[in-house]
C-alpha cells in the first residue's frame, strides 16, 4: 500500500479522497455489471442481438468510464471547473446539433454521433451552478444572476428534445443547490408554491399532464385502452422474486419486461435476487448519499461544498427516481438508475460526475482553502 | 457556526455604500451562506427519509406475498380459454365457444427445418413461408404455426409425420351472426380474452379471475349471458339502416330499440359494423358504436327535453302561449326559427312547429340554475356508463350562460351520446321514472328498484300527447305506422365543420315511441350526413331520411315484438291531461279526417 510518507501525487490523492465512498461505489459498478448480466439477455434476444450483447458493450464502456473517472479526481477544485466549463459548452453544442439533425427515436431527438450529449451536461451545470452561488454569496448579485440565467439556457433545449425527465431532475438539483447556498425562507415558501401552483395549473389545463396523472392514479378513469404492462410487470417481477429471489438467470418475468437492462433493471434484481439484494441496493446508494452530504456540511470551501452537494443530489434523486417508479410509487419517468442500468454515455457521465465529486471532497489544507476563495475566484 | 470568515468580510463594506433602501431590497436577495450546513443535513434528512419509503415499500411487497394475485387481472393464457355462451333474450345464440386443433412447433424438436417450411406451407398456402421459417428457427421451445384450422388439414399435417409438430385443441369464439349486434358484443382476441363490449365486460366480471385460479372451465359448465338483445329485431333494424344509409348516400348510420319500461336495450347498430369473427378493423375509429361512444348534438329532439323542464317546473302549461313574432336576440347573436310563424305559438304549436325561439324563451323561464339541474337530473352531463366498457364523456361548455342554455334548448352546444339522450327521451315519456339503460335481461321490477322519479306523471303524459300531436300534424308523419299509435320527434343538426356550423351537412335524428298513450319501446335514428334526393325534393332534414327508416324499421319490428296494432284508435289515450281540463288533447286532431 501507499505509505502516509511518500509525497507523489498518487500517495497525496490516495490520502486526501474519502475512500469508503470510493469502495461503495466500486460495490455499484460491480453490482451493476452482474445485474446487467441478468436483465439483458431477453433484450438482446428479443432484438436478435448477442445474448450477451448488452453485457460486453456495458463491460467495454466501463474502461473509458474508469479512466474518466480517476482523471476527473486528480482535479484541483480550479481545474474542475474548468473541465466543467468546457464540458457544458461542448455537450450544450451537441445538444443543439442533435436538435437539429440528430435522427429521433422514439419521439425525441437526444443521439448525436452515437452519444446522448445531455448526461455530460448534467454534472457539467452542477459544478457551474455551484461556482455561481458560491461567487454570489461572497460578491452579491452577478454570481446569483448567472445562477438563475444558467437553468433557463440549460432546460429549454432539455424541454425541446423533449426529455422532461432530465428536465425534471436539472430543476430539482437547481433548487436543492439554491435552498443549500442560503437562500431566505421567503423563497424557498415563494418558489416551491409557484412550482406547487405550476403543477396545479399543468394538471388543469394541459390534457396531456392530466391523463398521465389519472392513469397513474386510476388506470380506469381515463377510460378506453390503458397501457400499465410495464409497470404492472415491474410490480410482478417484485412478487415473483419474494424475499430470496428466483435464482439469477431463473427470471421469468423479465422475459416480457420491455426495458428490463435500463429503466427496470431494478425490478429485475427483486425477480432474480429478492428483495433483500433490493433492499441492500437501497441501502449502498442511501449510504452514499447520506454520507456524501454529511461529509460536504462540514467542508469549509464554498465551492467545494455546494459542488459536492449537488453532484450528491444529482446522483441521489435520479437513484431515488428510479427506484420509485420501478415499485410504482411514482409515474413513469425515463430515468436510468446510476452504475446499474445499461448505457453507455449514462454510465461515462456519471463516472465523469463521480470523478468531480471525489475531487471536490478532497482533504485540502485550511490555508489553501483561504488562499483560493480570496486569491483567484476562477 | 463555521461561518466564512473572508466571504462576510468582503460582502459588510459593500453594503454600507448602498443607501438603507436598495440594501434592503438587495438584501433579499442574499443568500445567507451560514445556512448552508444545517440545510445540507436537513436535505440528507430528506434523501433518508426518500430511501426509507423506498425500502419499506420493497419489504411491503415482501410481506403480502397474496396481493400479487388480486393484481393480476386479464392473463394471456397460452391457450385459449373457455368464455360463456352469449345468447338474446329469446335464447338464441349470439356467441359460443366451438372446439378446434391448433398447431404447434417446438423449434428445437425439428430436424429439417426447410421441408418442414416446405410442406406446411403446401398445405397452408396462405402462410408466409419466411415468417414461418424465422418462426421454426427460434430456439424458442413453443410457436404457434397455425390456429383453428380444419380436420382435413389436421389429418394432412398428420400424415407429413414431421417431428416437432403437434396439435392441440383449443376453444375458438364465434360469432354466428356475423355483423349483427357486433358492438354489443364485442370480440374476444384468439387467446379468448375479451377486448370489448360484452365479451370484455364478462373478464371484467371475474371470469378471468376463475381462469387465473386454475379452474378447469368449459363452456358447458359456465353460466350462459343473457343479453336483452332480441337477434330478430337488431336483424331487421340493421337491414333498414343499411338500406337507409345507403339510399340517402349517408356516411354513416346508428338505431336502437329501448324498452322504457325496463330500460333494456331491445335492438341496436352503429354503420359501419364490423364482424367480430374476423375482427381485423374493429379499431378503425370509423367503426365506433355511434349509440355510445359518438357525442353529438341532438338538434331539435332536445326540444322536448326543454319542454318537458319548463311544463314540470310549472313555468307555461299546453295552453301558455309563447312569443315567436320575431327572431330573438341575444347579443351578436340572433336565434331563428326554421318554419317561421310570426305569431304567438302555443306549447303543441311551439314542438309541432319545431320553433327554436319558443323553446328558447321556456329555456330562459326556468333559468341557467334550473336547466343545469333538470340535465343533470336527466343524467345528460355525466358520462352514461353500462355494460359495455367504451363510452364517451359529453361535451358540456365549460361557461354556461344564458345563450347556451338558450342554444342547448334546441339541441345545440350539448354534445351528448344518443344512448344517453334516449334514456333521457324514455324517462319523459315512460311516466317519469328515469331507468338506466342496460344490455342484460332484467324484469320491470327490477328495473325500478332505485329508479327516481324524475318528472311528474302530468307532464310526461303532456310529453305524450305532444309527440303523439307531432305525428299526426307534425314532421313526425313519416313515421306514423298505422295501428301502432306513433309519437315522434325529428331533430336536423348542422354539423360543425372547422369551427363553423356547416350549411349543407347535416346530423339528422329521429325519436318515436310506441304506441303513444303506454309508451313500450322508443325507436331513434341517427344518420351522418344524409343526402337530398329526387324523391324528397332534395330536403335533407330529419323526416325525409331518418323519419322515413324508422317508420320502415316500426312497420317491420312491431309484429316481431308483439306490439298489437290497433285499428281504432284509443277512446281516451291521454286521461290525465282530460281530468286537467285540456280536452283537447283526446279529440282527433284538426285537418286529419
Amino acid at each position: 500500500m501507499l505509505s502516509r510518507l511518500e509525497r507523489s501525487a498518487l500517495a497525496n490523492w490516495w490520502w486526501t479522497i474519502d475512500r469508503w465512498l470510493l469502495a461503495a461505489l466500486g460495490a455499484l459498478i460491480i453490482f451493476g455489471i452482474v445485474l446487467t448480466m441478468a436483465a439483458s439477455p431477453p433484450v438482446a434476444e428479443r432484438l436478435g442481438l448477442p445474448t450477451f450483447h448488452f453485457v460486453h458493450r456495458q463491460a467495454l464502456f466501463l474502461i473509458p468510464s474508469i479512466a474518466v473517472f480517476f482523471a476527473s479526481s486528480f482535479l484541483t477544485p480550479r481545474h474542475v471547473r474548468r473541465a466543467a466549463l468546457i464540458v457544458f459548452v461542448v455537450s450544450m453544442g451537441l445538444i443543439l446539433a442533435a436538435l437539429m439533425f440528430g435522427a429521433e427515436v422514439k419521439g425525441a431527438r437526444r443521439w448525436i454521433f452515437g452519444i446522448q450529449p445531455s448526461e455530460f451536461l448534467k454534472p457539467a451545470f452542477v459544478i457551474l451552478i455551484a461556482w455561481a452561488f458560491a461567487e454570489g454569496a461572497k460578491h452579491d448579485l452577478p454570481g446569483n444572476i448567472l445562477a438563475f440565467a444558467l437553468l433557463p439556457v440549460t432546460i429549454v433545449p432539455l424541454i425541446l428534445q423533449p426529455d422532461f425527465g432530465q428536465t425534471m431532475l436539472v430543476s430539482l438539483v437547481w433548487v436543492g443547490l439554491f435552498f443549500i447556498a442560503g437562500l431566505r425562507w421567503i423563497w424557498v415558501v415563494g418558489i416551491s408554491s409557484i412550482g406547487v401552483g405550476g403543477m396545479l395549473l399543468a394538471y388543469k389545463f394541459v390534457p396531456h399532464v392530466r391523463a398521465r396523472f389519472l392513469k397513474f392514479i386510476d388506470p380506469g378513469t381515463t377510460g378506453g385502452v390503458v397501457d400499465t404492462f410495464q409497470i404492472d410487470t415491474a410490480i410482478d417481477s417484485f412478487f415473483a422474486g419474494g424475499w430470496f429471489g428466483k435464482g439469477p438467470g431463473e427470471g421469468t418475468v423479465k422475459r416480457i419486461l420491455p426495458d428490463a437492462h435500463t429503466d427496470f433493471i431494478f425490478a429485475v434484481t427483486g425477480e432474480e435476487f429478492g428483495i433483500v439484494a433490493c433492499l441492500a441496493l437501497v441501502g449502498v446508494f442511501a449510504y452514499i448519499v447520506i454520507r456524501g452530504l454529511m461529509l460536504t456540511a462540514r467542508n469549509e470551501d464554498p465551492f467545494c461544498r455546494l459542488a459536492a452537494a449537488g453532484l450528491i443530489m444529482l446522483f441521489g434523486i435520479q437513484s431515488a427516481i428510479n427506484m420509485a417508479v420501478n415499485l410504482h410509487l411514482m409515474p413513469a419517468k425515463g430515468m436510468t438508475l446510476p452504475f446499474i442500468s445499461y448505457g453507455g454515455s449514462s454510465v461515462i457521465s456519471l463516472a465523469l460526475g463521480m470523478g468531480f465529486l471525489v475531487a471536490v471532497m478532497r482533504k485540502r489544507p485550511r490555508a489553501a482553502i483561504v488562499l483560493h476563495s480570496e486569491a483567484n475566484p476562477a | 457556526m463555521e461561518t466564512e470568515a473572508p466571504g462576510q468580510e468582503e460582502h459588510a463594506p459593500d453594503d454600507a455604500q448602498h443607501n438603507v433602501v436598495l440594501g434592503r431590497l438587495l438584501s433579499l436577495f442574499t443568500l445567507k451562506r451560514e445556512k448552508s450546513t444545517r440545510r445540507i443535513r436537513l436535505v440528507a434528512f430528506g434523501f433518508g427519509l426518500v430511501y426509507c419509503v423506498i425500502a419499506g415499500k420493497l419489504i411491503y411487497f415482501g410481506l403480502h406475498p397474496e396481493l400479487r394475485q388480486a393484481m393480476q387481472q386479464s392473463s394471456s393464457d397460452t391457450v385459449a380459454a373457455a368464455r360463456p355462451d352469449i345468447l338474446d333474450r329469446n335464447g338464441v345464440i349470439l356467441a359460443t365457444d366451438v372446439k378446434v386443433t391448433s398447431i404447434f412447433a417446438e423449434p428445437r424438436r425439428i430436424i429439417d427445418r426447410d421441408e418442414a417450411v416446405d410442406q406446411l406451407t403446401s398445405i397452408f398456402p396462405d402462410l408466409d413461408p419466411r415468417e414461418l421459417e424465422a418462426k421454426l428457427g427460434s430456439h424458442k421451445g413453443f410457436v404457434w404455426v397455425k390456429r383453428a384450422v380444419t380436420p382435413e388439414q389436421q389429418r394432412q399435417v398428420y400424415h407429413l409425420g414431421l417431428p416437432g409438430i403437434g396439435f392441440m385443441q383449443e376453444n375458438k369464439r364465434v360469432y354466428p351472426n356475423g355483423p349483427i349486434a357486433a358492438h354489443v358484443l364485442g370480440y374476444a382476441n384468439i387467446n379468448g380474452v375479451g377486448i370489448s363490449g360484452l365479451e370484455k365486460y364478462i373478464d371484467g366480471e371475474g371470469l378471468s379471475d376463475l381462469q387465473n385460479a386454475g379452474f378447469n372451465l368449459t363452456t358447458e359448465n359456465l353460466k350462459p349471458i343473457v343479453t336483452s338483445l332480441d337477434l330478430n329485431a337488431t336483424y331487421a333494424l340493421r337491414d333498414e339502416l343499411a338500406k337507409g344509409v345507403a339510399k340517402f348516400k349517408a356516411k354513416a348510420g346508428a338505431a336502437a330499440i329501448l324498452d322504457v319500461n325496463t330500460g333494456e336495450v331491445i335492438a341496436m347498430a352503429s354503420l359501419p359494423d364490423f364482424d367480430p369473427n374476423n375482427p381485423v378493423d374493429a379499431l378503425d375509429p370509423d367503426k365506433i358504436n355511434r349509440m355510445t361512444v359518438g357525442v353529438y348534438e341532438m338538434g331539435s329532439t332536445f326540444k322536448a327535453l326543454s319542454i318537458a323542464m319548463a311544463l314540470d317546473a310549472g313555468k307555461v302549461t299546453l295552453n301558455s302561449k309563447l312569443d315567436a313574432r320575431e327572431s330573438l336576440r341575444y347579443g351578436h347573436f340572433t336565434i331563428h326559427d326554421y318554419h317561421a310563424q310570426h305569431r304567438f305559438l302555443s306549447v303543441p304549436e311551439v314542438f309541432t312547429y319545431s320553433s327554436n325561439i319558443g323553446t328558447a324563451r321556456m329555456a330562459l323561464m326556468v333559468g341557467v340554475e334550473g336547466h343545469k339541474a333538470f340535465l343533470h337530473k336527466m343524467g345528460q352531463l355525466e358520462r352514461l356508463r353500462t355494460e359495455l366498457p367504451e363510452s364517451a364523456e359529453p361535451l358540456v361548455p365549460k361557461n354556461w350562460g344564458e345563450l347556451n342554455t338558450m342554444t342547448i334548448a334546441f339541441g345545440q352546444g350539448l354534445n351528448v351520446a344518443p344512448l344517453q339522450a334516449m334514456m333521457a327521451v324514455g324517462a319523459l315519456v315512460n311516466g317519469g321514472i328515469m331507468i338506466h339503460p342496460t344490455f342484460l335481461k332484467r324484469s320491470e321490477e327490477e328495473a325500478h328498484r332505485d329508479a327516481p322519479q324524475v318528472i311528474k306523471p302530468e307532464t310526461s303524459e303532456s310529453l305524450r300527447y305532444l309527440m303523439r300531436l307531432n305525428a299526426e300534424i307534425g314532421s313526425a308523419r313519416k313515421a306514423d305506422i298505422d295501428g301502432y299509435f306513433v309519437g315522434g320527434k325529428t331533430g336536423t343538426a348542422d354539423k360543425i365543420i372547422h369551427g363553423h356550423y356547416s350549411n349543407d351537412k347535416v346530423l339528422t335524428t329521429f325519436m318515436a315511441i310506441v304506441p303513444a298513450d303506454k309508451p313500450k319501446y322508443l325507436f331513434f335514428t341517427m344518420m351522418d350526413e344524409p343526402q337530398g334526393l329526387p324523391e324528397t325534393s332534395y330536403y335533407r332534414t330529419a323526416a325525409w331520411n331518418s323519419g322515413a327508416v324508422t317508420g320502415k324499421i316500426i312497420a317491420r319490428v312491431g309484429p316481431m315484438l308483439g306490439v298489437t296494432p290497433r285499428f281504432t284508435p284509443p277512446s281516451e289515450p291521454f286521461p290525465l291531461l282530460a281530468q286537467a281540463g285540456y280536452t283537447a288533447a283526446n279529440l282527433p286532431p284538426p285537418g286529419t279526417h
